[in-house]
C-alpha cells in the first residue's frame, strides 16, 4: 500500500510546532499560578518568544500548506466526515494564530512590550489599557483550552482512523516512509 | 542711591521664591528594563518647593517628597510587589526625598542638578542633567536621573538579579512650578 504523505516541509513544521506548543502552553499554565518573582519573569519571557516564534513558524506552515497538495482523505470516510475533518483543520489553523496573537495584544494592552530573545522589541498592537489586558487574558486563557480540546479530539481522530480504520492516518505526517507492505 | 540697592535686593528676591508643583502639570515617573522590556511607572503623589529664576538658575533649590505608597505599574500585581518589603517597603518608609545642593548652569539651556536622594532609610548623592523653560505662568523643569536600585536596596533577595530586573533606573522628572512674577 503506498502511502501519499503531506510535503517534507509541512510534516517537519507540524511536529515542530506541536512540541512548541505544548511546552509554551505548560509555561504559561505555570507562570499563571505563580507569585511575582524573577524566576516568574523568566518563564513569561520564555513563553512570549516561544509564542512569538510559533506564530512565525504557522505562518509559514500556512504558506507552505497552500502552496504543496495535501493527500487525499482516505476514500471510506463519507462527505460528512470529510467536512469535518476539514473544519477541524480550519480551526487548528485559527487557533494556532490567534492564541499567540491576544497573548501579543495582551502584553501591549498591559504596557509590556514583547522584547524578543532580550534583543527585538515588537510594535505594540495597541495602546496601554490595563482593562483590556485583563479581558484579552481571559481570551487568551479560554483560546488555550479550546485548542487544548481541539488537540486531543485532532490526535484521538488520528490514532481511531490508524487503529480502527486501519487506514494508515499516521503515516501521511510521518517524517519518514512506511516500510513497504502488501 | 542709598535706598537703591536694598529695593534692588527686594526686587530680584520677590522673582526668587519658593513654589509647590502643579500636581497637574508635574510627573514623577522612572523606567527600567526587565529582561531587555521597558517598563515604565510613576508616583502619583509628592509634594514640596521649587525655587528656580531661570535668569539665575544658579541659585534654584528644590525640596521633594514623594509618596512611595503612590507608586503606579503596568499591572496590580507589579504594584503590590512595589510596596513589599523587598521593593520599597511602604510601610516602614512611606516616604523618599530630594533635596537640591547645588544647581550649574551648563549652557545651551542645560542645567545639572544635584543633591541628596533619600529612598527607603538610604541617603545618596544623585545629579541630574535638566532643561527648564518658562510656559506662560509656569516654569517647566525636565529632567531625567539615573539611579542605582540597589544602592537604596529598591529589590532586594531574589530581586537583587539584576539579570532580571536591571540595576540602573532611569527617574524622570518634570515638575511645574508658578513662575516669578
Amino acid at each position: 500500500m503506498k502511502i501519499e504523505r503531506y510535503a517534507a516541509p509541512t510534516i517537519l513544521l507540524h511536529w515542530l510546532v506541536a512540541l512548541m506548543i505544548i511546552g509554551t502552553f505548560i509555561v504559561g499554565l505555570t507562570v499563571s499560578g505563580m507569585p511575582l518573582s524573577p524566576a516568574k519573569f523568566r518563564y513569561i519571557a520564555w513563553h512570549k518568544w516561544a509564542g512569538i516564534t510559533i506564530l512565525a513558524l504557522v505562518a509559514v506552515r500556512l504558506v507552505v500548506r497552500l502552496l504543496t497538495r495535501a493527500p487525499s482523505l482516505p476514500a471510506h470516510m463519507g462527505p460528512m466526515e470529510q467536512k469535518l475533518a476539514h473544519l477541524g483543520h480550519a480551526l487548528l489553523y485559527l487557533l494556532m494564530f490567534s492564541v499567540p496573537m491576544t497573548g501579543w495584544l495582551m502584553s501591549s494592552a498591559y504596557g509590556f512590550p514583547v522584547v524578543f530573545l532580550q534583543l527585538v522589541q515588537l510594535p505594540d498592537l495597541i495602546a496601554t489599557n490595563h482593562d483590556l489586558g485583563d479581558k484579552l487574558k481571559q481570551v487568551h486563557e479560554l483560546l488555550n483550552w479550546t485548542m487544548l480540546l481541539v488537540v486531543v479530539g485532532h490526535a484521538l481522530a488520528a490514532v481511531k482512523h490508524h487503529v480502527v480504520d486501519k487506514d494508515g492516518m499516521l503515516w501521511r505526517m510521518s517524517l519518514r516512509q512506511p516500510a513497504a507492505r502488501d | 542711591m542709598k535706598f537703591l540697592l536694598p529695593a534692588a535686593l527686594l526686587l530680584s528676591a520677590a522673582t526668587v521664591y519658593a513654589a509647590a508643583p502643579d500636581p497637574a502639570k508635574s510627573q514623577i515617573g522612572f523606567a527600567m528594563k526587565q529582561l531587555n522590556v521597558p517598563v515604565n511607572g510613576s508616583f502619583k503623589k509628592f509634594s514640596g518647593n521649587v525655587v528656580l529664576d531661570l535668569k539665575k538658575p544658579e541659585a534654584g533649590k528644590a525640596d521633594l517628597t514623594i509618596d512611595t505608597g503612590s507608586i503606579s505599574l503596568p499591572t496590580a500585581e507589579a504594584v503590590g510587589e512595589a510596596k513589599k518589603k523587598d521593593w520599597f517597603n511602604v510601610a516602614q518608609f512611606p516616604t523618599a526625598r530630594f533635596v537640591s545642593t547645588s544647581i550649574k548652569n551648563l549652557g545651551g539651556g542645560k542645567l545639572q542638578v544635584s543633591g541628596k536622594l533619600t529612598l527607603k532609610g538610604v541617603t545618596r548623592d544623585v545629579s541630574a542633567p535638566f532643561t527648564a523653560r518658562q510656559e506662560g505662568a509656569l516654569v517647566i523643569v525636565e529632567g531625567s536621573m539615573p539611579v542605582s536600585r540597589l544602592a537604596f536596596k529598591v529589590g532586594e533577595g531574589d530581586w537583587s538579579d539584576t539579570g532580571t530586573v536591571a540595576d540602573e533606573v532611569q527617574i524622570k522628572f518634570k515638575v511645574a512650578v508658578p513662575a516669578s512674577k
